[in-house]
């Protein structure tokens, strides 16, 4: 814990403290100003920078893979996916006998569908508890286990990220059908409350805004910490010379698993915190292209910084959200494509590494080509 | 098979035979290397020393032959992680530190202690490790270049830092593929230097091109020639012998 709080860095004080004062300042801007003042928060900007703090949350999660270990998983919605579903598996036994067809047993697309009876893998998700367990440890028993064969049999590189684009994309297919039992293509949705509390209610959305924003606090410590250990220092090992790092007696696939694992459980709860706040979780959150969406996030704030992945989640989604809801709408995706091309070429080391090597060469003058880069450009 | 004789020695080779899509890289190679030895190994381009290595390294499994590491562990059977943890140093021919970090923490990386993953992020640098680290420092010139990242240093000091991680490594033999290689003259002599005081504890086998590294080493020489042992003795012994002129200077 020591080590934790006197390792963190000007920049790591400087984020926490904007994540936690979000925590408390969206709230109060929302629910305690009138909405005349100035200061004052419309609602529908609650669950808005709720949702780009789960993606921050997920980004971290990649970051600490890609940007530390040089896994480059193309599937890492899948394990976002996961965690929303079991939370969204929860929300929908909260609905109770308030569905459109009034079954109290049943979810309404298992009514819709003609079944008798919940399946035994909706066992159990009425209970809030068991949801927050599934959350964590259904997407770390498949990140444990599809790791566990793939670093096992030594894949790397661009193998290893197609195997994981072909988890997601299989995943995808196997919700997108009704018989798997969540929802086929809809999804699960018409949530109505989460532990007895309104889901649209403002004060509940404001609660779960304050949670994504603890959420993403302990996430980010909870990498800085692995990533200032010696653990962080055998995953840039292994990044950068892997060989070197087996033939000094290091277990490489044990360190990949257990940060494989640790990334897959972040964003797993960064779904089941983007789930209660969106409102929905229907199959096209496993398309390949989420997954690789997050790269770009990571790629825009910065490689190998944490902050800087969270960073570039933040902004890569504001823009979206500006650009989806103007008449710039059919260019969102040129933009987002151009945007990953000119940050890899002018800004390999994204936002914040190259900020960072600026402030660096500010400070000592003449000293500029010594400092060598923190993390390798994006691949 | 001679196996009598190998329980004396550290590192004990026997009828290794290596084939990659059918080239024989190593042809039935025998060899043994004594405890607190340094042995060089020398030959033209494609002899197999390289692939030598990687078989007593665990890189690569031979097709056939025994491999055992003071007498009794079989490293056909072990991977690199295991055969590194029984304390089997390897240095590439290329420096192969890590860029990225600085060269203490290279060093600390290095340094002989508990590898799990589990306990990694727990670890803290003891009193002992300090001092070791600043033992090794010392010992491969690199004091004063402790905060750098390694990616920074010159070639020359990657080399050192490189041996310097072995010894870190507190390895019972030590394998080094061309330590000189793209080194000045006084560099190639003072990694020379390096490598006798390092032999003083420990077991050293290298690879090498330049002859005249090897004349300043002045240790026991095996020439390898497709694959398999064609002499061994004093660099003059051999650099007498009439088919290893024949395999130098081309038929």
């Amino acid at each position: 814990m020591r080590r934790l709080l006197f390792g963190l860095d000007a920049r790591g004080v400087l984020f926490l403290v904007v994540v936690l004062a979000a925590a408390v300042l969206v709230p109060v801007s929302n629910l305690a100003l009138p909405p005349s003042s100035p200061l004052h928060l419309p609602s529908h900007w609650v669950p808005l920078i709720g949702k780009y703090l789960c993606y921050a949350l997920l980004a971290l999660a990649v970051d600490l893979i890609w940007g530390y270990c040089g896994i480059l998983s193309l599937g890492h919605g899948a394990f976002f996916a996961l965690g929303g579903y079991a939370m969204g598996m929860y929300l929908m036994r909260q609905i109770g006998s308030r569905g459109v067809y009034g079954n109290a047993m049943l979810p309404d697309f298992m009514v819709f569908l003609n079944w008798k009876e919940l399946p035994f893998y909706w066992y159990g998700f009425d209970y809030f508890a068991y949801a927050v367990l599934m959350v964590m440890l259904v997407p770390g028993l498949l990140a444990f286990v599809f790791g566990w064969f793939a670093f096992r049999s030594r894949v790397t590189g661009v193998y290893l990220s197609i195997i994981t684009q072909a988890l997601t994309f299989a995943l995808m297919l196997g919700f997108f059908r009704n018989n798997f039992g969540f929802g086929g293509n809809n999804g699960l949705t018409d949530f109505k409350d989460i532990l007895g509390f309104n889901i649209q209610a403002p004060t509940t959305r404001a609660a779960l805004f304050s949670i994504s924003a603890l959420a993403l606090a302990f996430g980010y410590l909870l990498c800085r910490w692995l990533v200032t250990s010696k653990f962080g220092m055998v995953l840039v090992a292994v990044r950068d010379e892997e060989p070197r790092a087996r033939f000094l007696g290091y277990r490489v696939e044990n360190y990949k698993l257990v940060a494989f694992v640790v990334s897959a459980v972040l964003a797993g709860i960064a779904g089941a915190l983007y789930v209660p706040q969106v409102g929905i979780i229907n199959p096209s959150e496993f398309s390949p292209a989420n997954s690789i969406e997050i790269i770009v996030w990571v790629a825009v704030g910065g490689r190998g910084t944490l902050v800087g992945a969270a960073l570039g989640a933040v902004a890569v989604n504001y823009a979206k959200t500006y650009f989806t809801t103007g008449m710039l709408a059919p260019y969102w995706l040129f933009a987002l494509g151009g945007l990953f091309i000119l940050v890899t070429l002018l800004f390999p080391k994204g936002i914040v590494g190259t900020l960072s090597d600026w402030f660096r060469r500010e400070r000592a003058p003449g000293n500029g080509a010594a400092s060598a880069p923190v993390a390798k450009p994006a691949e | 098979m001679a196996l009598a004789q190998a329980p004396h020695s550290l590192l004990y080779l026997d009828g290794v035979t290596v084939s990659f899509d059918g080239f024989k890289a190593l042809n039935s190679l025998s060899l043994v290397v004594e405890a607190g030895e340094m042995r060089a190994i020398i030959g033209p381009n494609g002899a197999g020393k390289t692939t030598m290595m990687d078989v007593i390294t665990g890189k690569t499994r031979p097709d056939e032959g025994d491999v055992l590491f003071s007498g009794v562990v079989d490293l056909t059977k072990l991977d690199e992680t295991e055969i590194a943890t029984l304390g089997i140093g390897r240095k590439f021919q290329k420096p192969t530190v890590f860029e990225h970090h600085t060269v203490l923490d290279n060093l600390r990386l290095a340094l002989a202690g508990d590898r799990r993953a589990i306990t990694a992020p727990f670890w803290r640098e003891s009193e002992r490790e300090r001092t070791r680290i600043e033992e090794i420092l010392s010992t491969v010139r690199l004091g004063e270049h402790r905060g750098r990242l390694a990616g920074g240093l010159s070639h020359g000091q990657k080399q050192w830092l490189e041996i310097g991680m072995l010894l870190a490594q507190e390895p019972r033999l030590l394998l080094v593929d061309e330590p000189a290689a793209g080194m000045t003259d006084a560099e190639t002599r003072q990694t020379a230097e390096l490598l006798k005081e390092i032999q003083r504890d420990r077991t050293v086998i290298v690879v090498e091109h330049d002859m005249s590294f090897v004349r300043e080493l002045g240790v026991r020489v095996t020439v390898l020639h497709e694959g398999s042992v064609l002499a061994e003795g004093s660099l003059d012994q051999v650099s007498a012998d009439e088919r290893v002129i024949e395999v130098y200077l081309g038929r």
